[in-house]
Order: C-alpha cells, then structure tokens, then sequence
C-alpha cells in the first residue's frame, strides 16, 4: 500500500492556499483580456483594466489580489490503494491553511460560531473539507479561497420537474440579476442540479472549481453552459454592475441523477478572480 | 479628473454625478459589520461614537494584514447592504460620503437625499490596487476586532465611482 505521510499534505494544503491569491491564472487574464476588448471605450472597459493592473501590482507587492482572502475549500480525492501516515489528515489540511494565512498576510475571516458570539479563530481555520474515496494509487487535492461577497448571492431552488429547463435558465438568470453588483462582477456561475438538496450544492461548488473554459463533457451541458453565458451577458449588468457586456466570465454545470419528485438546482455564485488549483500527490 | 480632497465641501458634494468617476484624497475612516454593531452600541450607552463624523467619510473595508514593508494590506469594499440598517443614523449625525460596493435600500437611498450626503463605491476586487493608495494608517477604535477595526487611513487618489448622487441619480442598471 502506498503511504503519503500528513506532512506532505499540509505542505501541498499550504503551497496551494498561497499560490492563488497573489495573481490570476493564466487563462482567468487571458479571458479577461478578451472582454476588455470587446467592451467599448467607458467605464466598463476601465474597470476590467483596472483588474488586470490589480493582478500585477498584487504579485509586485505580494499583496493579495482581493482582501477577502476567503473560507478555504479543499476537495480531497484519496485513491484507496493509499494510506495516510503520520498524522491526521483533517488537521494536516488546517495546519496547512493555518501556516498559509500567517506567513502569506492573508485576512483570517473565519469565526467560530455562526450566531452565538462569532469570534473570530484568528488562523482562518477550519476549512470545509471534502472527502472522496476512489480506485487508484494517489490523492488530488483540490483547493479553493471563496470569497463571500460572491456566496452571499448565492441560492438553492426545488424545481418542479415540469419546469425542466426553462425554470433552470430562468433561475440562473433571476438570481445573477439579484446578486448585480454585490457579488463583484464579472463573474462566474457554478451551477447544480439535480442529487438531493444538498447534494445539489456540492455539486454547484465542484463546478466552481472547473477552469475557465472547461466544458462539461455532455454537449448538451455544454451547449446550456455557453447559451447561459450569452443571455447573462446580455442582461448588461456589466463590471460591477455599472453597466456593460461582461456581466460573467463563465458557467459551469454539473449534474447528478435525481427523484422522480423533483429538480433541485443550485446557483453558487464566484467572483473573477476563481481562486482555485489542483495538486496530485502521488 | 475629479478630484476630491478632505475636509469634504457641500459645494463639491453636490457637483457629483452618478457614474463620475473621482479620486479622493485625505481621510477616510474604516468600519463594516462588527465595528457598526459596536459603534451602535456606543451610542446607545454613552451618546457619542469613538471619532467626530461629522463631514467625514466612511469606507466599508475589511483590510488584510500589512505585510512588511507595505503602508497597508489589500483594501478593497465589502457589500454595503449589510450595513443598511445603521447607516441612516450615521447620515443624521453629519457622515457625508460612504465608499462601499453594491445596492442600498431605500430608507439608506432616501436619508442620503435629505443628508446631502453620497454613496460612492469602489472596485470590488482591486484590494491591492486600493490599498496601495492608503499612505498612512492608524487604528482608533475597537483594535480586538482586527480587521473590523476602525482605521483611520490617509489615502491618495483612491479611484471610486459616485453611485447615488445628491440629485438622486442611481449609478447601477435595476
């Protein structure tokens, strides 16, 4: 059986908190590029260049992109031929998000208790984790900074199966115009359907984590994906909501089998900068 | 350009527009959630805030940590409707400008009318961009609450775009 020790997890955990919050990916600035140019000269224009300015003066001055340094998600995917030694697994990730948020200065936004007292943990921990178990021999840590101006604004609806996929678009779309400017636009738009309640989030937070120009391998997915992007952007919320053609970056879906009873969709919301990467431990 | 500099003049107030974009300069005090909660309750037991808000401005931020050799962390707004329930007692008690980011209901929209005072907002997720133009930084009250602290910050052509403007104008497509 293969052995991966904790240590090297939290090393993984803590290299992958802080290699997201000081630049936007490659491909995140290279989409971005191309909205900038089709916007028109004003202020929407200004904006996505202002962004992208934000992006270098962050890596110059290690600072980070956006003060909300976000909760961390970490989506682990463990291969059952591994085992993990020396340690714990849960406490190798939130020392590792622990370490991350000390030396990177990163805001630590986590409080203990969503409605009785509410202090603050101070280390940015604990992190939501999930845990997949699968065939092979290595883990895939999946980790991501979420930021919460973006999760404020998002929100869970049990369709009827009769609404099919009218009620998904108009549902998608009814809740990009609630969120407007308060989310941050331009954004990006994970969604769920289908599983149970809450699986149907899970699912819209996977989605989330695709990047930027991931297509779901369904073309039937893929072809709503891309139609949603259109019609989002044709609502002319725009950059900050103050107008203009790029309202959002991207939409992904992700699907589950569900009740004959019902169609629960989810629409988990995220800002451009789609703070995420992947590492393989092998 | 616009321009505007602090102490904040009602003339120049009144010359914004919704969708101007300005450059202020001079200072701005820091509060979002926890700092509002306990301001409130400052007011409540003593009948006075921990800093005189008359004509000053107020920017909903959480910064990060300063790293060394910076002047501040990354700064950018947090989403002001959280904020809405406290905002309009701080209008009738002379605040003229709050720098944030997203809608504001009406009662907010309404007190900012008869107060002569605007809403302004910056850009969500330039935090570094923004808080490279904080020169100067000071906490002043309720320091336990780190990033919820009240700073008081010098800040130099800090970009922010008029939102509601003293005629009324809504700088957001509803």
């Amino acid at each position: 059986m293969k052995k991966i020790t904790a240590e090297k997890i939290k090393e993984a955990v803590k290299e992958a908190c802080l290699s997201i919050q000081y630049r936007y990916s490659p491909k995140m600035e290279e989409v971005l590029k191309d909205y900038m140019g089709k916007e028109e000269p004003g202020l929407a224009k200004n904006i996505l260049k202002i962004l992208l300015e934000n992006s270098d003066t962050a890596s110059e001055n290690r600072l980070p992109m956006c003060q909300d340094t976000g909760m961390i998600v970490v989506r682990m995917t463990i291969g059952q031929e591994v085992q993990i030694v020396d340690g714990s697994l849960r406490e190798a990730i939130n020392q590792g998000v622990r370490e991350a948020y000390d030396v990177g200065y990163l805001r630590k936004s986590i409080v203990d208790d969503p409605i009785f007292d509410r202090k603050n943990t101070k280390d940015n921990t604990p992190a939501i984790v999930y845990t997949d178990i699968v065939d092979g021999d290595e883990i895939v840590i999946e980790v991501a900074a979420k930021g919460f101006g973006s999760e404020n604004m998002s929100a869970l609806k049990m369709c009827k199966p009769s609404e099919g996929l009218n009620g998904v678009r108009q549902f998608v779309l009814e809740t990009v115009k609630k969120a407007g400017p308060n989310a941050c636009p331009p954004l990006i738009i994970g969604v769920g359907v289908g599983g149970t309640m809450d699986y149907a989030a899970v699912l819209a937070k996977k989605a989330l984590f695709r990047e930027i120009g991931e297509e779901n391998p369904d073309e039937r997915y893929a072809n709503l994906e891309k139609e949603l992007l259109i019609e989002i952007n044709e609502l002319g919320i725009g950059p900050q909501g103050l107008g203009g053609k790029t309202t959002a970056l991207g939409v992904f879906i992700e699907h589950y089998p569900t009740h004959i009873a019902s169609m629960p969709v989810v629409v988990n919301i995220n800002c451009h900068m789609a703070r995420h990467t992947k590492v393989v431990l092998k | 350009m616009i321009q505007i500099t602090t102490p904040l003049k009602q003339e120049v107030l009144n010359q914004l527009q919704a969708g101007d974009l300005v450059f202020i300069s001079g200072t701005v005090y820091t509060a979002r959630d926890a700092a509002h909660k306990r301001m409130f309750e400052d007011l409540n037991r003593s009948g006075s805030l921990p800093f005189d808000i008359r004509n000053q401005i107020l920017y909903y931020v959480g910064p990060s940590p300063t790293p060394p050799g910076q002047n501040f962390g990354s700064a950018g707004p947090t989403t002001a409707s959280r904020m809405d329930v406290y905002t309009p007692t701080l209008l009738e008690l002379g605040l003229k400008m709050i720098i944030a980011k997203g809608y504001r209901n009406d009662t907010v929209k309404q007190s900012l009318l008869k107060n002569q005072a605007v809403y302004l907002v910056a850009i969500g997720g330039a935090g570094a961009m923004l808080g490279k133009c904080v020169k100067n930084s000071e906490i002043i009250a309720y320091e336990e609450l780190g990033p919820e602290a009240i700073y008081k910050l010098e800040v130099e052509n800090f970009p922010a775009i008029v939102c509601w403007d003293t005629k009324g104008n809504d700088a957001y497509i509803q």
